[in-house]
């Protein structure tokens, strides 16, 4: 549908016009500024947490919240107010890294499948169908136990699960695309499929492809919290939270809430952060 | 065919898994010759082609191998944990469904007003946040501070159906908040552009009393397409099964696949994950016949 409206549609607000949209969202704004404070923690809150987050402190375990340790200690007397600040690191790498992948393969995917159609784009659209059948995060959840969890794998598994979704955007997109007499123009001028497909449509087709990466993104790090809690995600020490939920939800029935309430808000604040941009930006390209 | 290829990829699939078949059960301390024979006897040192013949051939016909963890015929433990999943998806779908089109109803004819604005961010945020994330704030308010409902979703044994019910409402909440953002926005959607067509306007000026304008004009043309959201998402609830299953400590069908993945009980993981993959397809299959069944206009086209 995004397609079509493309091709209706040629003419584009200017760059400026779109952010000035933008400035004028409160929800797009209190979405960024989210990020942003844990872009910035991931960043430089290791120097700034007054207790260094992996510090072990056997005597200390399971404290509740106090002046010293403002969210308590956790399992191992680690404080949890500096493993909050600092968790969003690993997960803001490794989810941006996989959408990346998943967005760049899925396009070159669907650039070529819908520009050449016939036998190769039945066969790609078939395997497509098969692998959609499948929930994301069971793929994902086999992929990893095959290649054993590390940031690496993370990246890899979500980011190849991502890509016939993306490859299937992109090519409805193309298929509206090249019908259109720029296109017909391009290939009476003799210039090569490669170059039609990369200099004359995809610049054509960045608005959704652009939509598509910030959608994924929300999805990639719902994803990758969740492969983290069930264990084949990111890794101890990581003061992931999605690990610290994991490692810690069983000691909620005693009564310890603070191990995995401050995780779980972070969390929240950070995936809602993260889809009031992407839902932001969408309104304000289709404006 | 998709069918088909998926069945080949998820054969594939358990062929990646690392280690050696006979290895993995039997320990690395057994002998070689021992780990060589119980190989030959599960048939694993057989070419792929075979493998996959047979494979696919007995599961057509309701045999899905024998589990190499517990050494009995798997398909027992996925016939039980089918019947889990689906009283649990049945829970969360009964809330979520009715819940999810009058909140998208309601955003659309409110359109661009604060209710319509609450619902819609509402909507969004609900969707995001991770199952175990939403899982582990309710376990922590209402089982273990208000102690309403039980933290685990595993009623006594010889429970009725209402102790049942009970004990997965808990459990399905997760669910019901991401599948409400989809299902809601599908929802306002497809009402807001049945609520500006000409048939609407048309209606409108014959002079029909504004609820007959609703019920019999907007809203049947409005929720066809959420009716292909609701039964795609069925899909997705499996997904999320194997998260809330893990949390609620549920014997299900997501459960169930994520133990075998962890303990590399590829007949198991298999035969649960292709199960899975034709559960979507008949959903997706039963939503389309649906769609044409409830649109006339589809009827004889050649769309379905």
């Amino acid at each position: 549908m995004s397609g079509v409206a493309l091709g209706e549609a040629p003419v584009r607000a200017p760059r400026w016009e779109t952010l000035r949209l933008l400035a004028r969202s409160p929800a797009f704004l209190a979405g960024a500024a989210i990020v942003l404070f844990w872009v910035l923690c991931s960043l430089f809150g290791e120097r700034l947490v007054p207790i260094d987050p992996y510090a072990a402190d056997l005597l200390g375990t399971l404290d509740p919240p106090s002046a010293e340790h403002w969210f308590g200690t956790d399992q191992l007397g680690r404080d949890m107010f500096s493993r909050v600040i600092v968790g969003a690191r690993d997960i803001l790498t490794v989810a941006p890294l996989a959408t990346l992948l998943g967005v760049g393969l899925g396009t070159a995917i669907g650039l070529v499948t819908g520009y050449f159609r016939g036998i190769i784009d039945n066969l790609v659209s078939r395997l497509v169908d098969a692998v959609l059948a499948l929930p994301l995060l069971i793929v994902a959840l086999m992929a990893l136990v095959a290649l054993g969890p590390s940031n690496g794998t993370v990246i890899l598994a979500i980011g190849l699960s991502f890509t016939p979704i993306v490859a299937r955007t992109v090519r409805s997109a193309v298929l509206a695309e090249r019908e259109l007499d720029y296109v017909a123009a391009a290939r009476l001028r003799g210039e090569s499929s490669g170059h039609i497909m990369v200099m004359e449509i995809l610049p054509n087709i960045l608005g959704p492809i652009f939509v598509e990466l910030t959608v994924r993104v929300g999805y990639a790090i719902f994803t990758v919290a969740t492969l983290s809690f069930l264990g084949v995600g990111l890794q101890p020490p990581s003061p992931d939270w999605g690990l610290a939920i994991s490692e810690n939800y069983g000691l909620i029935g005693g009564g310890y809430w603070w191990a995995v309430l401050f995780d779980a808000l972070a969390i929240t604040s950070l995936v809602v952060g993260v889809n009031l941009v992407a839902d932001g930006l969408q309104n304000a390209l289709d404006q | 065919m998709t069918l088909f290829l998926l069945s080949v990829l998820v054969f594939a699939g358990g062929q990646l898994l690392p280690g050696d078949v006979g290895r993995s059960i039997l320990g690395p301390l057994a002998d070689q010759r021992a780990v060589a024979v119980l190989d030959h006897q599960l048939g694993v040192d057989r070419p792929l082609l075979a493998q996959y013949g047979d494979w696919i051939g007995h599961f057509v016909l309701g045999d899905m191998g024998m589990s190499y963890i517990y050494r009995a015929p798997v398909a027992p433990f996925i016939g039980t944990a089918l019947v889990h999943s689906l009283k649990l998806g049945a829970v969360a779908f009964v809330i979520v469904v009715p819940l999810a089109i009058l909140g998208g109803v309601v955003a659309a004819l409110n359109v661009g007003r604060w209710l319509d604005r609450v619902i819609t961010l509402t909507g969004l945020s609900a969707t995001v946040v991770p199952e175990f994330v939403s899982g582990i704030v309710l376990i922590l308010i209402f089982g273990v501070w208000l102690d309403v409902f039980p933290i685990t979703a595993t009623w006594p044994p010889d429970s009725g159906i209402l102790t049942q019910v009970y004990y997965l409402i808990l459990p399905s909440v997760p669910l019901v908040l991401v599948l409400f953002g989809y299902i809601a926005r599908m929802a306002r959607a497809g009402t807001v552009t049945a609520l500006d067509a000409d048939y609407t306007r048309t209606a409108v000026l014959k002079g029909l009393p504004y609820r007959t304008v609703i019920w019999r004009h907007v809203l049947r043309n409005a929720l066809l397409p959420t009716i292909a959201v609701v039964a795609t998402q069925a899909g997705y609830l499996i997904g999320g099964l194997v998260v809330v299953e893990t949390l609620f400590h549920y014997q299900g069908i997501g459960g169930l696949i994520y133990a075998a993945a962890k303990s590399h009980d590829f007949p198991m993981l298999e035969a649960g994950v292709l199960t899975v993959g034709v559960i979507y397809v008949l959903a997706a299959l039963g939503a389309d016949l649906l769609t044409v069944r409830l649109n006339p206009r589809l009827r004889f086209g050649g769309a379905a």
